[in-house]
Parts: structure tokens; sequence; C-alpha cells
């Protein structure tokens, strides 16, 4: 039977290598994986590029991923009160993509949907649409938008099953939903994992489909 | 007279929300609006990181980090309250869902332009969009709340935004400490007014032409209003 459970930090991360693309779950603190960003970081990775919604607070966050200059480009919707981002930002030694937070979330659901991308009209008039193409539909403009995937997918998930199924905590499922859907590897790092059949079926919120690894940080 | 604090636009943003509404507040002054609307008029408030009906803060020491609203700070669920992922939630946002949005703003210009999103350019910070923008497009209403002045007296109300934009003629109202005006195909129009001030007052601190609606309330000092609106 399929068993993704993995029981360690480092085979969680197999594989995941210097410029990766990676996707990184959570709005502020809720949805995000402490264990897995920490255990990055002490993978000392370069030119990583982070889809995240933030970029940190000053933490054991993705803060720490700044602090060692291991991202080279972030594509975020809001990446303020983010001290370390912010220290790599003011010296040039990052690169920042500025989206319009339902535009990367809907980027990202376009990825992992097989969709080559979707008009928003969400931009228009303002300098969010540089650069992108305009089309009009029924006498309205949109903006041509583009799909994002990732290497590497890291989410912060309730409880798993050994098949991957998972559930979330209130309103930690934000952008980890979408994040599983696109990317080549998917790690869900959990408070718990059952065994198959414990979940109710009505409560999965991300089918095992979509997940190829479960780490659970404090094991039950 | 002086213009209103802080809790009195609230109070006085929250008395104008339609019943059962379904409606979104912005992150910083209008989040205060919340603990101004009365239970009878049924407001379910939706926060664009996954919650609809959200409550109030939780009492101390019963914070849920994973239960936040959009400004990341500890929240509650209501009763009947829902979650969800962030492609529905702005599903909700884009697609015309939400009754009425509450949003801040720097600037409104005369065609309801809005630039309310921080670019970065006076505070040192990276800039920081989030999710405002897919308010001001896609909620069916759009109303700002703000100060009517910048704090160096300048207009923030005005002919056109200096400041990059957030959408282009979306907002229909703004509710300053002096007044509340209308965004009009005709041009800016006062619909209340704070007890003692007058019209030439609101227009000189105001960068475009106003004029008077056919009525105008009076905005009394607690945020109620008094006459028609």
């Amino acid at each position: 039977m399929r068993n993704v459970v993995v029981e360690s930090a480092a085979a969680a991360l197999a594989g995941l290598r210097d410029g990766h693309t990676v996707m990184v779950g959570g709005f502020g603190g809720a949805g995000m994986p402490r264990g897995i960003i920490t255990a990055v970081a002490e993978l000392g990775l370069r030119d990583l590029t982070l889809i995240s919604n933030n970029a940190g607070a000053s933490g054991d966050d993705l803060s720490l991923w700044f602090r060692q200059g291991m991202v080279r480009r972030i594509i975020c919707s809001y990446p303020r009160s983010a001290k370390d981002f912010g220290a790599q930002y003011r010296a040039g030694t990052v690169e920042l993509e500025l989206v319009p937070q339902g535009t990367l979330v809907e980027r990202i659901r376009a990825g992992g949907a097989g969709l080559g991308g979707f008009l928003s009209p969400v931009g228009v008039g303002t300098v969010f649409e540089q650069g992108k193409q305009k089309i009009a539909i029924g006498g309205r403009d949109y903006l041509l938008e583009l799909p994002l995937r990732a290497d590497f997918t890291f989410v912060k998930g309730k409880v798993a099953d050994t098949l991957g199924n998972l559930t979330f905590n209130k309103a930690a499922r934000n952008h980890c939903i979408v994040m599983t859907t696109a990317a080549d590897t998917v790690v869900a790092e959990v408070d718990r994992i059952v065994e198959p059949g414990e979940l109710d079926p009505e409560s999965i919120v991300t089918p095992c489909i979509f997940v190829d690894r479960v780490f659970a940080r404090s094991p039950a | 007279m002086s213009p209103l604090d802080r809790d009195a636009l609230a109070r006085l943003v929250a008395s104008q929300l339609p019943h059962n509404a379904f409606v979104n507040l912005g992150i910083g002054a209008p989040t205060r609006i919340a603990n101004f609307v009365p239970n009878e008029a049924g407001v379910i408030l939706h926060s664009e990181n996954g919650i609809l009906n959200m409550g109030p803060a939780p009492a101390p020491g019963q914070e849920d980090w994973d239960l936040i609203n959009a400004g990341k700070s500890p929240v509650t669920v209501a009763a009947g309250g829902a979650f969800f992922d962030s492609s529905l939630a702005f599903a909700m946002m884009r697609g015309g869902h939400i009754d009425v949005a509450v949003l801040g703003a720097f600037q409104v210009s005369s065609g309801g332009d809005i630039a309310n999103w921080s670019t970065g350019r006076n505070d040192g910070e990276p800039p920081g969009i989030g999710g405002a923008i897919d308010l001001a497009v896609g909620a069916k209403t759009i109303w700002v709340m703000m100060d009517h002045v910048a704090r160096d007296g300048s207009p923030r109300i005005v002919a056109e935004c200096t400041l990059p934009l957030t959408a282009a003629g979306v907002v229909s109202r703004v509710f300053t400490g002096l007044a509340i005006i209308e965004v009009t195909p005709q041009g800016l129009e006062a619909s209340a007014l704070r007890d003692g001030a007058s019209l030439e007052a609101v227009q000189a601190a105001t960068g475009a032409p106003v004029r008077l609606a056919g009525q105008v309330a009076t905005i009394m000092a607690d945020g109620t209003l008094t006459g028609a609106h």
C-alpha cells in the first residue's frame, strides 16, 4: 500500500538543491511549515526562487533563509515587516516580483491545474499591468497572467494519513491548498500521522494524490 | 469642532453597513469597524486568508495562531463560521461576492481612483500589495475610511491621485473625520458633514470640487448621524 511517511527532515528534503524553485505555504505564521523551513535553512542552499505570500517576520521562519542569503528571487504579495528580507532587498541581493495576492494564488492554481494562464482584471490601470498582455473580453480589459510551478512545495497540515491525505487547522489552509497541486515534489509537515481510514473522507482537504512526502515534526 | 477620532469614525461606518451584508474590512483603521457593528445588523465578515463569519479577538490566553485576520492578529469564528483556502477566498473577492469592502487609503480621486498600497518609497521597507487590490477590483461596493487630510495638511481627496494606483474608478463613498463624500458621475457630493463643519471648510480640505448632496446629514462627535442619510 502507498505510504508517503518519511522519518526525518533530511528524507523529506531529498533532492532539493541549489537553484530550485520552492513554494512555501502560510499566511503570516498560519500554515507555515516551521520545521521544514528550519531544516532547509540547515542545508545552506543557494540561488533559490521562493514563492510565498510573505517573506518571514523575524523569527524561526523564512527569515532564516534570507539571513543566509539562500534566496535569489522571491515571488510574493506582501513582503513587508520582514526584517531579514528587507535588509537583503535594500542591499540589492534579492530580486522581488511583487504580485497581487489573488493573482499569486490563481497563478499557482493555474500551474497546478494544467492551465496556460488566465485573464484577470486586477492590476488594469496600475503599475501591475506593465509587461503584461492586455486582452478585452466583453468590453472589459484583462491582463494575461501566467502559471507558476515549483520543484518543491512545503506546507503545514494538521493530520495526515500514511497515504498522504491531509487535514488543516482553521485558517492554516490559505496558500497551502493550491501549492500542493503545483510542484514536482510536495512535502507536508503535520502534527500527527494516522492510518488510512481514520480520517473522515468529508474532512480531507487535500487528497493524497497531491502529496509526495509527509513528515511529523514531533511524531505522536 | 474637531474631526472624529478613529473609534467614532469606525462607529459611523459600522452604522451604514447594509444588514446581512458580506463585508471585508481592510487592514488598519477599517479593522476597528468590527467593534461597532451591532449583532442585529447580521453582517458577515470575510477575511482574505480564508474565514467567513469572522468573530472578535479572543480572550487573552485563548489565541490560536492558525486563526488570524488579514492583519495577522488573532481572531475567533462566529457561529456559522467557515474556513477555506486562499483561492476560494479570492474568488469571493474578485468574483463580486463581497457586498462591501471598506479600505484605508492614502488618496482617493474625484473619479473614484484609489491609491492605498505601500510602495516603500517613504519608509525604506520593501513594497507590499497584498490582497487589497483584489478587493478594490472585485467587491460590489468599495468604501474608503481615512483622515480627510494628510499629516502635512494636504488633501487626500484629490482631482487625480499622484501616488501609484491600486485600482481606477472603483470607490463610491469616502468616510472621513469631516464628512461623508459620495463619488458620483457628476463629481464629489457631501452627504454628511461633521457637526459644526461648513461645506466651505470641507472644500478647503479637499483637492477637488465638492458640492452638497440633496440631503445632508450631520455627523455627531460620537460618530452617530442625525438627519436623513
